[in-house]
């Protein structure tokens, strides 16, 4: 019970936090920030994990395997894809044009 | 839980969270996502330290599963078109949902929830987790224009939403009274195990349902809806697990995917409500009366060059999804280049919705290297419009139609905030033909021959053209 109550304040604040987070977002950045959000919640990799490392039966072998992929191109893929985006994004040209003028 | 383990999650979530801080500003984003993703390492790291695994098998096989999943993830990633983004972050995020809902289903089929709160949250994992993959199914195979395009609807789609829903809870239901309920409903006896198969299959069916009737421009709010949907359900086997990273990370993504999507559909200027319900709102979408015959001013590259170069000093380029299709993003490019060579202002104007998600085209340009400081978002360039001496529309219609604003017409438009191009003193479209963009909606612009040219033309042809005859000129 105490550890669910736990549970429960952490969830709160997190959620609260979230909110918080984003609030205003140029729209330049909406995409990239939903993919960045979208690798984070590639976590659901650990929770794979766990059930996978308990596992003592075909059923939750094969599930959990196949949960472990999901979640590791969930991650792996997201972040990797969220990185190519935000590469493109170049600073200023303004700072070029000072050096040589 | 081991207290090193706790501790690295923790570590763990501030890197998440300072990772979503720098995400906020173009400068820091980069570094925002790299921080974002060493906290990932850390809370796996934390997480093989916990788990108790007695075969050396186990671990050969996670270590394959990841590398499997990782493999793939990066070589999509790696390999995707830029245009084709949208889809891959749909795919993403879709098997994320069906990781998770298959995490909850091994879950009960161990027997590992014991208390009603460990039930339920498995419950909202499977249907919210398999809602959240079969609808980033459904996006992506929109996006990538293979199946379901446009908006599906069918008779009685309605009332099969409703009996599926009801369907749903009714099955939860079962599983929380151990298998008491569907029996006293009348029905022979179904165990909670066998009712969760069917809950599983009944919420992917609702996945699939929920996406199909909503058009693709709505996509992108879709997905990140659905990103936040995937996000609920990690918290909620957080709560089965009793793990803290699944907990924090999910509740963050939940509750940042929540804001960010009211961020976007109001950019868009489409309301959240109407888009969910697009399914019980659906109607066949006036297309209008078609203008025909009526006299435009049909404008060669030359025509175009010679003003741009002659006349024109102040010049604001709007590119759209035409500008993607035809991957005129180069010419574009040159054609910035060369007008600021002769001493001319150019500057970029991006609607929400250019491309196919809010940022997409601002991607799109920068990858053309088109510094992001002349990209202006559409509140910082309307007031540009009144000095512009050439406003340079290509493929785009939607979003400068100025029928949105039109309190005497109900188009599939109206009320969402546009680029005022026709304040500038001339217009000039880079357009294949006179058809009426993605809403169906007719451009009174086109037919303003005094303030309008038009130049029929691929986006790319059509710009290099220009280019050549701004040269020239």
């Amino acid at each position: 019970m105490e550890q669910l109550l736990v549970q429960l304040a952490i969830f709160i604040i997190a959620a609260f936090l979230g909110f918080e987070l984003i609030s205003r977002v140029p729209n330049l950045l909406h995409t990239p920030l939903m993919s960045a959000t979208n690798a984070i919640h590639g976590i659901v990799l650990v929770g794979a994990i766990i059930v996978f490392a308990t596992a003592d039966d075909t059923f939750t072998i094969v599930v959990g395997f196949i949960a472990i992929v999901l979640g590791a191109m969930n991650v792996i893929g997201g972040f990797w894809v969220t990185n190519r985006m935000l590469g493109m994004f170049r600073p200023p040209v303004k700072r070029v044009r000072k050096r040589k003028g | 839980m081991q207290v090193a383990t706790f501790l690295a999650y923790l570590v763990a979530a501030v890197l998440f969270i300072t990772g979503i801080r720098r995400l906020r500003k173009p400068g820091t984003a980069r570094s925002g996502n790299t921080i974002a993703a060493f906290g990932m390492v850390i809370a796996l790291v934390a997480t093989f330290l916990v788990v108790e695994v007695d075969a050396a098998w186990v671990w050969l096989l996670i270590g394959v599963g990841i590398l499997l999943g990782g493999v793939l993830g990066a070589a999509s990633a790696q390999m995707v078109p830029m245009t084709a983004m949208p889809q891959m972050v749909a795919a993403f995020n879709g098997v994320g949902g069906g990781c998770i809902a298959l995490v909850a289903l091994s879950e009960f089929y161990q027997g590992a929830a014991e208390t009603w709160v460990a039930v339920i949250s498995g419950l909202l994992t499977v249907v919210i987790g398999s809602v959240s993959f079969a609808g980033s199914i459904v996006a992506f195979t929109k996006l990538q224009e293979l199946a379901f395009t446009g908006s599906v609807v069918f008779p009685l789609q309605q009332v099969l939403n409703a009996l599926i829903f009801v369907g749903i809870l009714l099955l939860s239901a079962n599983v929380l009274a151990d298998g008491a309920i569907v029996e006293a409903v009348g029905a022979p006896f179904l165990s909670p195990l066998v009712s969760l198969y069917i809950l599983f299959a009944a919420s992917l069916v609702l996945g699939v349902l929920f996406v199909i009737p909503i058009g693709g421009a709505d996509m992108p709010i879709v997905i990140s809806l659905l990103n936040a949907f995937t996000g609920l359900a990690a918290a909620a086997s957080g709560f089965v697990l009793g793990n803290y990273a699944l907990l924090i990370g999910g509740t963050l993504v939940g509750a940042s995917g929540t804001i960010l999507t009211r961020l976007m559909s109001g950019a868009l200027g489409r309301p959240l409500g109407k888009i969910i319900f697009a399914g019980i709102t659906a109607t066949a979408t006036q297309k209008g009366d078609q203008q025909e015959d009526r006299e435009v001013h049909d404008a060669s590259p030359g025509e175009v060059g010679e003003y741009l170069s002659e006349e024109a000093n102040k010049i604001v380029i709007v590119p759209g999804y035409g500008l993607a299709v035809a991957q005129a993003q180069g010419p574009m490019h040159d054609l910035m280049e060369t007008l600021e060579s002769r001493g001319k202002e150019v500057l970029f104007g991006i609607h929400p919705v250019a491309g196919r998600m809010p940022g997409h085209m601002n991607v799109l340009l920068t990858e053309a290297g088109v510094p992001y400081d002349k990209l202006y978002d559409l509140e910082d360039i309307n007031p540009e419009f009144d000095d512009t001496d050439a406003a340079i529309i290509v493929g785009a219609n939607d979003v400068v139609n100025p029928a949105a604003n039109d309190p005497e017409q109900d188009t599939p438009i109206s009320g969402m905030p546009i680029l005022e191009v026709e304040k500038a003193k001339r217009v000039i479209f880079v357009k294949r033909s006179l058809s009426p963009g993605f809403a169906g909606v007719d451009n009174p612009l086109f037919y303003d021959t005094e303030k309008t040219m038009m130049l029929f033309s691929d986006a790319k042809q059509g710009l290099q053209e220009v280019v050549e005859a701004v040269k020239s000129a």
